[in-house]
């Protein structure tokens, strides 16, 4: 497996912070919620089109079916270690958190966390993303 | 390297971060973070297949927003962490105003530390989105 990169790039940072009415940190600072941007990335990220698979958006008809079916995101935190910069090269991996459930009003709710820490070319842990999704079961039903 | 900004314990600030959002937003959200879920960003899909009034923001976008009070604030080098829940949808045409309040101040490390809660309404006064943050200040303002 190859290593996964994340090229911390101006023009990126510049379009996701315009996206968001900024303009960029004119120190090189990223936007405060911009390791989410990994997804580009990211070779298993689902949201995306790739050619030659089939993509759920609307065409000659409405779409359907295919990507998603990740729960609903219902948590994000992002931790910094130090500020990241542009022009930087972070190492991201991925590996699973805790898991919990709870009772909702339309069933039970099970939560799964995963972080993504990334770490810099000195091998240091500069960030870390953590997503907690959620997905709802009948209650009594099968996890 | 921005400034650390100086607060107390109750200081808060509020600010408009979106107002009559857009639907080019949504978009210029979508191609800048690479969540291009259609729920997003297709009109067709979001109404026909999903049954939504219209396309969501993503939830990812409403805390970027909240986020730029914490950049405005502090300064974005000096924000060591940044969490949201989301409450509520965020839909085009949606004004969302955000609260950032200094909960507790904390040395660590030789550092001055804030820790915030933020909150996030649309212009029915509904939570779209609750958060907590730290973040290096100056100190405590004497």
């Amino acid at each position: 497996m190859t290593q996964r990169s994340f090229p911390i790039e101006r023009g990126h940072v510049l379009a996701f912070a315009r996206a968001l009415g900024a303009e960029p940190d004119p120190g090189g600072a990223v936007p405060p919620t911009f390791p989410i941007a990994y997804a580009h990335f990211d070779p298993d990220w689902p949201l995306r089109m790739r050619p030659g698979r089939p993509w759920q958006g609307s065409g000659a008809g409405p779409g359907g079916g295919g990507a998603g079916g990740g729960g609903l995101h219902a948590e994000q935190e992002f931790t910094y270690f130090r500020p990241l910069r542009v022009g930087e090269t972070l190492v991201p991996s991925k590996r699973d958190g805790r898991t919990w459930s709870k009772e909702g009003r339309s069933g039970v709710l099970d939560f799964t966390e995963r972080h993504t820490d990334f770490h810099d070319a000195d091998g240091e842990l500069v960030a870390r993303a953590t997503a907690v999704t959620v997905r709802t079961r009948p209650a009594g039903g099968a996890a | 390297m921005s400034t650390p900004a100086t607060v107390i314990v109750g200081d808060e600030r509020t600010e408009v971060v979106v107002e009559d959002l857009r639907r080019t937003q949504i978009v210029m959200y979508a191609g800048a973070g690479g969540d291009f879920n259609p729920l997003h960003t297709d009109e067709p899909f979001a109404t026909r297949v999903a049954g939504h009034p219209t396309v969501m923001s993503h939830g990812m976008l409403v805390m970027g927003l909240a986020g730029q009070v914490l950049a405005d604030w502090f300064g974005t080098a000096n924000v060591r962490r940044y969490r949201a829940r989301f409450q509520s949808p965020t839909w085009p045409g949606d004004t969302l105003t955000v609260t950032a309040r200094v909960d507790e101040l904390r040395t660590e490390g030789g550092e001055h530390l804030a820790e915030l809660t933020l909150t996030t309404t649309n212009q029915d006064g509904r939570a779209v989105l609750g958060g907590s943050a730290t973040v290096v200040t100056a100190g405590e303002a004497t």
